[in-house]
């Protein structure tokens, strides 16, 4: 019963994740990628941080990694699998999800409070909210721009398939509260099941009382229990 | 076998916004030149031990497919010749 927290070189979240899932009362340990995935794992967390120096692509590297081949079969079993920034970004490169994070449209590394709005609360990682509720949560990337084409995006929509969408304090969904210039301000999505899912925004960083103004991303790391 | 160099050209597919290139073209126009537009783009020369011409490009573009280019937001063309 324990949540394997996936750590590559130049990882740098991934004993916050540790930390604020154990505050949940979720068994969680960092797991060294070289080290393969253990066989008792019942959750996955790709964390954030710059793994592989954000070489060629951001998450594009740890993508390719083998232990990447371990996580897709375990995603493919129904395993809960969640990327959090640099881990939404390998989620991308590695094909769990689709869609590809890219640099922010002001060129900037940003690092900044967003609110969210929920998209679809009928997955683990949002059940824990209602739809159309406003979350507070950090973010800190350089390449956090979704992008997809046009038509693939539509399947998403039609699929309900996006988690969360930047938006102002009271929830509209606004190009002033679109951080980074992501297509239809999507700051998060699932994959092909609900299992898996990945968004930009850290809400690892926003689960403990006494770091942050916010615990709200406590919700999403709530999407580990009862496994 | 015969050595050639596969030169893989990754860019932005049309439309794609180009947050990097922007700047650059404002940085030029700061320097007091004038522009149109700028794009910008990753090249990798790649040396491989091929039988030929083509097969060197099929590898070439095999390797694009699979790791240097993102289909998403890329496209990507392979240009070979012999080392």
């Amino acid at each position: 019963m324990t949540v394997a927290v996936i750590q590559f070189g130049g990882s740098n979240c991934d004993r916050d994740a540790v930390r604020a899932l154990e505050h949940l009362g979720i068994d969680a340990e960092r797991v060294w990628h070289e080290d393969g995935l253990p066989a008792d794992a019942t959750g996955i967390v790709l964390p954030g941080g710059f793994s592989y120096g954000d070489y060629l692509r951001a998450g594009a590297m740890a993508a390719r990694s083998p232990i990447m081949g371990d996580v897709r079969d375990a995603a493919a079993e129904g395993t809960p699998v969640l990327g959090v920034c640099n881990g939404a970004q390998v989620g991308c490169e590695s094909g769990l999800t689709e869609g590809a994070f890219t640099t922010n449209e002001s060129a900037r590394f940003q690092c900044e409070h967003v609110f969210l709005r929920v998209e679809n609360a009928e997955t683990p990682w949002t059940a824990a909210y209602e739809e159309g509720d406003v979350i507070e949560l950090p973010i800190a990337h350089g390449e956090g721009r979704f992008e997809l084409s046009e038509d693939r995006y539509e399947t998403l929509v039609e699929e309900d398939r996006i988690l969360f969408r930047y938006c102002d304090a009271e929830g509209n969904v606004t190009p002033e509260a679109n951080p980074n210039g992501s297509r239809g301000n999507v700051a998060g999505v699932r994959g092909e099941f609900e299992n898996v899912g990945v968004l930009m925004p850290h809400p690892e960083r926003a689960s403990l009382p006494d770091l942050n103004a916010s615990t709200d991303g406590a919700g999403v790391l709530r999407g580990f229990e009862g496994i | 076998m015969t050595t050639y160099t596969a030169t893989v050209t990754v860019r932005l597919k049309r439309g794609v916004l180009d947050p990097e290139a922007e700047t650059t073209k404002r940085a030029l126009e700061r320097l007091g030149f004038e522009l149109e537009a700028l794009r910008s783009a990753d090249q990798f020369e790649v040396d491989v031990d091929a039988t030929s011409a083509s097969d060197a490009e099929d590898r070439a573009d095999e390797m694009a497919q699979r790791l240097l280019a993102n289909p998403t937001i890329h496209d990507y063309d392979v240009d070979v010749t012999e080392a």
